[in-house]
């Protein structure tokens, strides 16, 4: 569980129970048979929202093939029963399972695609689904009926009993999204969807995470999909495998509030039963004025309040206060340290190290090695490869030849989140945060990424907070901090993994004298630590105070290497940095 | 007789599969200056196709406005003329809709709005499409031209295979030949084309060289939903269509966009001349249903084996 989740989940489940109640009381006073449609289609939707949600609210990857999971479940009960005379109980769990079986199979090569590839390519699945069935002969398949066993084939002549399986169905989707909302996997996949590369780098598995959360959303959707069919009695592909079904999903999500297990509630409540009555009473004049109608709406909201009613509601009404105290850490089992080798020993060793992009060598047979304990400061002109080095070492970029050994294990092949969990923290040029997230959850994913349990991990982010002097900060979301307070951050989440080596690409950039003064105390207390450094930085002056050793870049090429003081008077580097005519003027 | 029932087949293919190809090279064009200049995501292009179809029957038959030109020369300048059309429409949607979430007040955010953009287009699409159906009617419609069932024969070629030049394909074929090279030369060589190129490139950097990118975008938005339209009023020559034709369009579009390489006018075009050709080519050997699912098959190998497209430069950088 995350910090303060326990409380959170055990409040938000009461309020799932009071809803459920509530909610079926209703139906005991709807008497006419249509509106009792509506009412149980209104948990139906919603599950399929909150499936979507799981996948693309929590971990923005924006599907808008959900429909593949919804038909797959609808046409797994629907043909278990004419087939093999498979009743609805065990059709269902059986749709679920080919649900999660097909998002492997989707997963698989789609999460290679971010962004909009994967949008566009998800949409591609269920329309090839859709003609392939009417290619088959599906194009209208209905539930026969089992008058001799009425209740084992989820035949009911009460139509309430419907509602309540349905909220049923829907109480268990959102006790799931629940508990993954206060977990590890939904800090994982909230980290994912607002910076993969930084989750990356913390030490998160993003493909793994983001697969397991389509597996749960597919096995949802195709609950959901199950259940309607045998509410509706007939399938066809464009029903369930069409477009619309794919949109509602994603618009009754939007339109109640994404990335919040009550944002799908909200929008099935709001939308199905408007969009119901309007195709019942005007349906007949105005053919289609359902998708009308919901095209308005989530224009509407995307205008009006982009993140859904759910939020500009909680914003404007129950904004929590955002100074939740530091959580009291001191009874808490240190997580064990990595063994720390004597300083003096090399750590890490590069050899030969190379890498182009097309004919341009960026990192070209670079050597170097860092002693344990040693501060190394990495110079360059601009364009000198120095972020491209870090981005091959930490596995952001392949190499093309060369070696990089960590206290003799071979970091290049390994992925960046396999790298972080090596030893190696990182910060980035541009910061990069997750800025909805709090202080602390941001450095707790760090924590994550090193594969700690909960309480070593909420452990070890408050103690590198307190390192970093940001313990007061913890509770305030991270876009609102200030850059030098980013830059401090980003420097407690790589340590709250118990690095053994930092790369520290440009944490003084953007800093003014003072700041730039109070990141270098962190980091020289840092050093009194035992911790080992390599630091690409600009700012000469601070480089000298800093750095036991330089390594010189330029063009690719390491340039020269040693001791700051012999280094900022050799005659190569001061013709790289100024020019060889600043040179010559100055010798002569 | 097999062999010339073999040679005639293929040669029909390649024949179709040329003059369809370029008109769905043009279809791409459209789309690629909104997807692939612009990077805004449009749900609704197919939707901007069906509207330039109807506006083009609304115009040739149904409205008659253009009855005078005769059903040779009718349904061509139709086509051509749903362009300004569309243009307005397009640049109204991107007034309102469009702008609030893309270009400037989205660019260096979380996702580059792409979220939003999505969403919104997603709606439009919605909007159109059963907003179409109340407006239009679900009863397919044509652009009746004769010559849509007249073809020029070459041939017989080998034994008594005949290719079959279909009049209104070609006429089609030839416009949209026509319409690329003229927008690719107003793109590439005139002011208005370069500041679009910047402005699409760059928002922010665009900005301080005096560009308004604003309208910029207004314009490539417009361009792109007319030159769609265009296509669109050309192919309603040849088959008929409903208010939810659009569909079996914009994965075209996009398969055509990717495979070219985004950002490439020129790229669009091939991309979407080779997605016709690859349609033409497997109606050869499936059942007419799996067409389009060949087509979601090609789309997701394109994007999965090559997203940086065919023809295409580098991908986007991670």
């Amino acid at each position: 569980m995350r910090q303060g989740a326990g409380p959170h989940l055990r409040r938000s489940l009461a309020v799932l129970a009071g809803l459920t109640v509530a909610y079926l009381v209703l139906t005991l006073f709807v008497k006419n048979s249509y509106y009792q449609l509506i009412l149980t289609l209104v948990p139906v939707w919603a599950l399929f929202g909150v499936s979507w949600n799981i996948l693309s609210g929590y971990g923005g990857q924006l599907s808008f093939g959900h429909a593949s999971f919804f038909g797959i479940g609808a046409y797994t009960v629907t043909l278990a029963v004419v087939y093999w005379r498979l009743s609805p109980w065990l059709g269902i769990p059986l749709g679920m399972v080919l649900g999660g079986l097909a998002a492997i199979a989707i997963g698989t090569p789609t999460f290679r695609l971010r962004g909009h590839y994967f949008a566009l390519s998800m949409l591609a699945y269920p329309l090839a689904i859709l003609y392939v069935l009417q290619y088959l002969g599906f194009q209208e398949v209905s539930i026969p009926m089992h008058r001799d066993h009425p209740v084992a084939f989820m035949e009911f002549s009460e139509p309430r009993v419907y509602t309540v399986i349905a909220m049923a169905l829907l109480a268990g989707g959102v006790a799931v999204s629940l508990i993954i909302e206060n977990s590890r996997f939904g800090l994982a996949l909230l980290a994912i969807r607002q910076n993969e590369l930084a989750a990356e780098a913390a030490g998160i598995n993003a493909r793994q995470w983001k697969m397991r959360s389509l597996i749960v959303s597919g096995m949802m959707a195709a609950a959901a999909g199950g259940f309607y069919a045998r509410v509706l009695l007939v399938v066809t592909p464009d029903s369930v495998f069409g477009m619309l079904t794919s949109a509602q999903a994603v618009v009754v999500t939007l339109f109640g509030g994404v990335a919040s297990v009550w944002g799908p509630l909200i929008g099935a409540a709001v939308l199905v039963p408007l969009a119901e009555t309007l195709q019942a009473e005007l349906g007949t004049y105005l053919p289609g004025i359902q998708g009308v109608v919901y095209g308005i709406a989530i224009i509407g909201i995307m205008l009006l309040s982009p993140d859904g009613l759910f939020w500009t509601i909680r914003d404007r009404w129950f904004r929590p206060s955002g100074t939740e105290p530091i959580p009291d850490v001191s009874g808490r089992p240190a997580p064990a340290r990595p063994a720390v080798a004597a300083p003096g020993t090399p750590l890490l060793q590069v050899e030969n190290l190379s890498r182009s992009f097309g004919g341009l060598k960026a990192v070209s047979e670079v050597s170097f090695s860092i002693a344990q304990g040693e501060i190394l400061g990495i110079i360059g002109p601009n364009g000198a490869g120095k972020t491209t080095l870090f981005n091959v070492l930490n596995g952001v970029l392949t190499a093309d030849a060369g070696s990089a050994m960590l206290a003799g294990q071979q970091m290049l092949g390994c992925k960046t989140f396999e790298v972080c969990r090596m030893g190696v923290g990182r910060t980035f040029q541009v910061v990069r945060s997750f800025p909805r997230l709090p202080v602390l959850d941001n450095v707790v994913v760090g924590a994550y990424g090193a594969g700690m349990s909960d309480r070593e991990a909420i452990a070890s982010a408050v103690r590198a907070l307190r390192q970093v002097g940001l313990d007061g900060q913890a509770g305030v979301a991270a876009g609102q901090l200030t850059n030098k307070q980013l830059r401090l951050m980003e420097l407690a989440r790589a340590l709250a993994g118990q690095p053994r080596l930092l790369l520290l690409d440009e944490t003084l950039a953007g800093l003014g004298r003072e700041e730039c003064d109070s990141v270098l105390a962190v980091l020289a207390q840092l050093r009194q630590q035992g911790m080992t450094i390599c630091i690409i930085e600009h700012t000469m002056h601070a480089m000298m105070r800093l750095a036991d050793r330089f390594v010189v870049l330029d063009h690719g090429r390491v340039l020269a290497t040693g001791l700051p003081r012999a280094v900022v008077e050799d005659a190569s580097v001061i013709e790289a940095y100024l020019g060889k005519k600043w040179l010559a003027r100055q010798s002569a | 007789m097999d062999l010339e029932i073999l040679i005639e087949n293929v040669l029909n293919a390649v024949t179709a599969g040329i003059t369809i190809g370029c008109i769905y090279g043009l279809m791409c064009i459209g789309l690629g200056l909104i997807f692939g200049i612009m990077r805004i995501v449009n749900f609704a292009q197919g939707e901007l196709l069906m509207l330039g179809m109807f506006a083009s029957f609304y115009l040739v038959t149904g409205g008659r406005v253009l009855s005078f030109l005769g059903p040779y020369w009718g349904p061509f300048i139709g086509a051509l003329c749903a362009a300004p059309l569309l243009f307005a429409g397009g640049a109204l949607i991107h007034k309102f809709l469009i702008s609030r979430v893309s270009g400037l007040r989205t660019a260096g955010t979380l996702d580059e709005g792409h979220f939003g953009q999505l969403i919104v287009t997603l709606g439009i699409s919605l909007i159109l499409q059963n907003g179409g159906q109340i407006l239009f009617g679900s009863t397919p419609v044509a652009v009746r031209t004769p010559l849509s069932s007249e073809a020029f024969l070459i041939g017989p070629v080998y034994g008594a295979a005949t290719v079959f030049l279909n009049k209104a394909k070609l006429i089609a074929f030839f416009v949209a030949i026509l319409v690329a090279i003229a927008l690719y030369l107003t793109l590439e060589y005139t002011r208005l084309g370069k500041a679009l190129r910047a402005a699409a490139d760059n928002p922010t950097a665009a900005t301080y060289m005096g560009i308004e990118v604003d309208s910029a975008y207004r314009i490539a938005f417009g361009l792109g939903a007319a030159i769609t339209a265009v296509a669109g009023g050309l192919i309603a020559t040849y088959i008929s269509f409903g208010p939810f034709v659009g569909f079996d369009y914009v994965i075209i579009m996009y398969s055509g966009v990717v495979l070219g390489g985004m950002g490439s006018i020129l790229g669009a075009f091939w991309g979407g001349l080779t997605v016709g050709f690859v349609q033409q080519f497997s109606a050869l050997i499936l059942p007419p249903q799996l067409q389009n699912a060949a087509i979601f098959v090609v789309f997701l190998m394109i994007v999965l084996l090559r997203p940086q497209g065919l023809f295409g430069r580098s991908a986007e950088r991670a």
